[in-house]
Parts: structure tokens; C-alpha cells; sequence
């Protein structure tokens, strides 16, 4: 049976190019990049052209880049860095309803610690109004922290105009763009962010690596982990040296192919979403019909339960998830889903394709041909589908 | 107690061929039930003659443990006394179905429910 993969907003396979840069490092190239020595200098001299490259990409300055033990790290860094730095001066945060849990609860934990939080809800979309930001600011609001595109649906927010108005206030401006990298050209200077946070499994590179960048001259920003010099103060702990350089080359081998690879992939979602509107009926769209990644596609099949889909897709040898709360640890729906005013039983029936650059045309094909007689099997057994 | 996550084998054969799937149009009692926890449903027929379950027959818009405890208890049930089946709990379907992983209990809570409701409509018809 062939394996369809199609949860790539989960994580993605290592690029086998990415796995033989990381190889060396794994082995002969051990040194401690703070190492004087040859071994040392050697790996330093590497880590220095990762960090030009991971800059590179995203319009940054190297010395901006601070490598982190992922991307939740990375925006824990940017959120509790600038909340514990800027306590004196105040201490509420603006945030999304239906930002990843590596913001929100980390908005959760400082809420416990005697900050404030305003969560801007969203409209049917998943998209963020940037005048709900200007509404919610205050004058001891000391960050907004948006996302730049969403993993569960996709949508991608209006971050020029929400960081406009960030700069306008003087506030700072941190987006996660973990979605993102890779697959949108990103700028930070375009987009006029203040701080953002990428991780490399998202774009085939290795998993426990990722980065926050943090714009030059931004006032003091507490580090998490302590220690020695490394990451010019800012995130101590020796180098996580093969997951650096397999992220350098992520970085690298996207960029150079992003353009083609963005309308191959917006070709195979269309065909997907088309293809599963056309054959199954009482089906909808969750997320925005045009601002949205070109790897994700969030779809409800009214009447059945998204688990159910998910398994008798599993045993076809497709990968898929759910937004479903019989799904969750927690058997919570969704809480993008829930925030965009989806009713409970529609988020039940919901699932999430996500395309990665191992996807092909046959795959598209094969779950059209296995998931229509799958959503009418367990339609039968619903009894919601007879009512 | 199975792993978080992991369905037995038991139980996946119940998900994938279900049994007594559909409905009774002439049932002698239908219980319809639904899960506070997460949002599901599920609805139950029965033919009763001589105090005894000749039929059942479900429709359950639930995850996996749901069609399969939903799957099981029809099996369980049929044949039997009411007297007998009024023994029967979500305990008897879980370990009928060789474990549910842990945070999946409450869906076989569904099943069991699913036949008190059924029996309370066949005795309310009855009168
Ligand atoms: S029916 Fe929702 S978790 Fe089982």
C-alpha cells in the first residue's frame, strides 16, 4: 500500500540533502564551538555561515539570529523575554484567540504571574482585524504577539498592517512564523516585526532546532536559559551544531525552489479541495479561501466525526488530523475552529490535509478515490446523517 | 489499562466491521443518547418479544470507541433477557473489547446509557 503523507504542518520528513550536510557533525566534526581550538574553530566558522544563511532568508542581519531549541522555544524566548524585561514599564500583552499553544499558554502562564492579556478574537476566516489590535492597546501594553499564518487552517494574518500600528504605539511586534518559513517569502523589514519565531521540521529539516529573530537594537530581552556566552547571551547552552547547519540547509534549499514549489503545491491543495467539494456533499472550507498557505487544507464533513475519518484513512495508509474533540487529549475541539464561530458538530467532521515536497498528483488522486466511499460509509452509521 | 492513543485489536475490528449498524423501523423501543463530554450520539434499537431482545440495531456519530463500544453492546445484548442485560455495564463492553485507552472510557459510558434509554422507551410504549 502506498504511504500518503499529508500532515506536514505537524512536521515534515528530513530532506536527504539536509540529513548529509548534518552527517559530519554528528561524527568527525564533534567540536564545542566555543572551543579555540582547530576542532572548535572549525565548527564556528559553520555555524557562522548557518546563522548568515537562517538571516538570509529572512531578510535579517546574522548577529539578529539566535539559534533556540525549536520554535516553541523561540516564542517563549520573544514573550516571556520581553514581558519579564519590560515588567517596569507594564504589563499587558495583546495576543490572538487562535495563536499555536506555544504562545498562548505561554500568554497563559504570564496571565498566572500577574500580567494581562487581551486575546483579539477572529472573524469566520481565522483572520485577525488589525484595528481590533489598535482597539486593545493600552498604555501599558508592552507587546503584540500575532501569528503569521495559521497551522490548523492555514490562514495568513495582515501582519504589515497589524505591525503599523505596533510601531506607530512603540510597541513591540512578535510574530510566529513557524507555518510560514519556507513556504512564503518572509522579510522582517517588510513586515516590520520587531521579533519572530521559525523551527526547522517544518521545512524538512531536523526537529529541536529553531530560531527567534530579534531585531537589532530592542531594549533589554530577558534570556530563558542562563549560563555561558553563546548566542550572543541569549540563549546559553552549547550549540545544537547538526541541527544548526540541517537548518541552514532547509533554509537554503527552500528558498531556492519556494516560487515553483508554492504554485505546485496551491495546484495540488485546489485540486484536493475542488476534488473533495465535487465528489462529497455537505462539505465546507474552514479557513480563508484566498489568504491562506499553500500546504494546508482544513475541511468539514458534516455529520461524521473526524476521528472516525482519520483512522479509516490511517488504515488506507493516509496521514491526515482533526480538529475533532474526541481527538484531543483534553476532548476540547479545536480552539481556531471554536474561535471562528464553527459550530461544535462541523468541528467534529473536521479534517486537516497539509502537502508537503514529497506530495505528488498521485497522492491527491488516491485519497479522492478513498476518502468519498469512507465519509458515505460512516455517514450511514451517523445518526444525525438520516435525521 | 492500554496506552493512550491505541485502540486493541479488539476494538478496531468493531470500528472497521461494525455490526448491527442501521435501524429498526418497527422497533419496540429506540433510546437516543448523547455525550456530554464531547459532543456525540448515539441512538439504539430494539425488538423485544418475551422479555427477550430478538434485535438491536445503532447509529453512533462518535470517534473510533464509540462505533465500537456502540458495536459491541448490540452483540452483547442480543439474545438476552432484559433481566440480563440490565447487568450489563460500561465496564462489561470495555473489557469485552479487551481495554479502551484511558481518556476513551467515557464513550463506552454512551452504550451503557444508550440501553437504559432504549428499555425506559419500550416500557413507556408498553405502558
Ligand atoms: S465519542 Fe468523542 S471521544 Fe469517543
Amino acid at each position: 500500500m502506498k504511504i500518503v503523507y499529508l500532515d506536514n504542518n505537524a512536521t515534515t520528513p528530513l530532506h536527504p540533502e539536509v540529513l548529509e550536510e548534518m552527517l559530519p557533525f554528528l561524527k568527525e566534526d564533534f567540536g564545542n564551538p566555543s572551543s579555540l581550538h582547530q576542532f572548535g574553530r572549525k565548527v564556528k566558522v559553520k555555524i557562522d555561515e548557518a546563522r548568515e544563511k537562517v538571516a538570509g532568508i529572512i531578510g535579517a542581519d546574522p548577529s539578529e539570529i539566535v539559534f533556540t531549541g525549536g520554535g516553541s522555544e523561540a516564542d517563549n524566548l520573544a514573550i516571556k523575554g520581553v514581558a519579564f524585561a519590560s515588567k517596569e514599564k507594564g504589563r499587558h500583552i495583546i495576543t490572538s484567540q487562535i495563536e499555536h499553544h506555544a504562545v498562548l499558554n505561554t500568554c497563559k502562564y504570564l496571565e498566572r504571574n500577574g500580567y494581562r492579556i487581551t486575546y483579539i478574537p477572529v472573524d469566520k476566516y481565522g483572520m485577525v482585524k488589525p484595528e481590533d489590535v489598535a482597539e486593545a492597546i493600552s498604555d501599558d501594553t508592552i507587546l503584540i504577539t500575532i501569528h503569521h499564518s495559521n497551522n490548523e487552517i492555514g490562514t495568513i494574518q495582515p501582519i504589515k498592517e497589524i505591525s503599523k500600528i505596533a510601531e506607530e504605539r512603540g510597541i513591540i511586534f512578535h510574530t510566529d512564523a513557524v507555518q510560514s518559513l519556507g513556504k512564503l517569502p518572509l522579510n522582517v523589514d517588510d513586515m516590520g516585526v520587531t521579533l519572530l519565531s521559525v523551527s526547522a521540521h517544518k521545512l524538512n529539516g531536523p526537529k529541536g532546532v529553531g530560531a527567534c529573530y530579534i531585531r537589532k537594537g530592542i531594549r533589554r530581552l530577558h534570556p530563558l536559559i542562563n549560563g555561558g556566552n553563546q548566542e550572543m547571551k541569549r540563549r546559553a547552552g552549547t550549540e545544537n551544531v547538526a541541527g544548526i547547519i540541517g537548518f541552514s540547509k532547509a533554509c537554503e534549499i527552500a528558498s531556492a525552489c519556494m516560487e515553483e514549489e508554492r504554485e505546485r503545491l496551491i495546484s495540488l491543495r485546489d485540486k484536493l479541495q475542488n476534488g473533495l467539494t465535487e465528489k462529497i456533499s455537505h462539505v465546507r472550507l474552514n479557513g480563508h479561501p484566498t489568504e491562506r498557505l499553500p500546504t494546508t487544507l482544513n475541511m468539514s464533513f458534516e455529520y461524521v466525526e473526524g476521528e472516525t475519518l482519520m483512522i479509516n484513512l490511517d488504515l488506507e495508509g493516509i496521514a491526515v488530523s482533526t480538529g475533532s474533540a474526541c481527538s484531543s487529549g483534553s476532548l476540547e475541539p479545536s480552539h481556531v475552529l471554536v474561535a471562528m464561530g464553527i459550530p461544535y458538530e462541523v468541528i467534529h467532521g473536521s479534517l486537516r490535509f497539509s502537502l508537503g515536497r514529497e506530495n505528488t498528483e498521485e497522492d491527491i488522486e488516491r485519497v479522492l478515490e478513498v476518502l468519498p466511499p469512507i465519509v458515505e460509509k460512516v455517514r450511514k452509521m451517523s445518526p444525525l446523517w438520516e435525521e | 489499562m492500554r496506552e493512550e492513543g491505541l485502540y486493541s485489536d479488539k476494538v478496531m475490528d468493531h470500528f472497521e466491521n461494525p455490526r448491527n449498524v442501521g435501524k429498526i423501523e418497527d422497533a419496540d423501543g429506540v433510546g437516543t443518547v448523547g455525550n456530554p463530554v464531547c459532543g456525540d450520539v448515539m441512538k439504539l434499537y430494539l425488538k423485544i418479544e418475551d422479555d427477550t431482545i430478538i434485535d438491536a440495531k445503532f447509529k453512533t456519530f462518535g470517534c473510533g470507541a464509540a462505533i465500537a463500544t456502540s458495536s459491541m453492546i448490540t452483540e452483547l445484548i442480543k439474545g438476552k433477557k432484559i433481566e440480563e442485560i440490565k447487568e450489563i455495564t460500561n465496564k462489561t463492553v470495555t473489557e469485552a473489547l479487551g481495554g479502551l485507552p484511558k481518556n476513551k472510557l467515557h464513550c463506552s459510558v454512551l452504550a451503557e446509557e444508550a440501553v437504559e434509554a432504549a428499555l425506559k422507551d419500550y416500557y413507556e410504549k408498553r405502558g
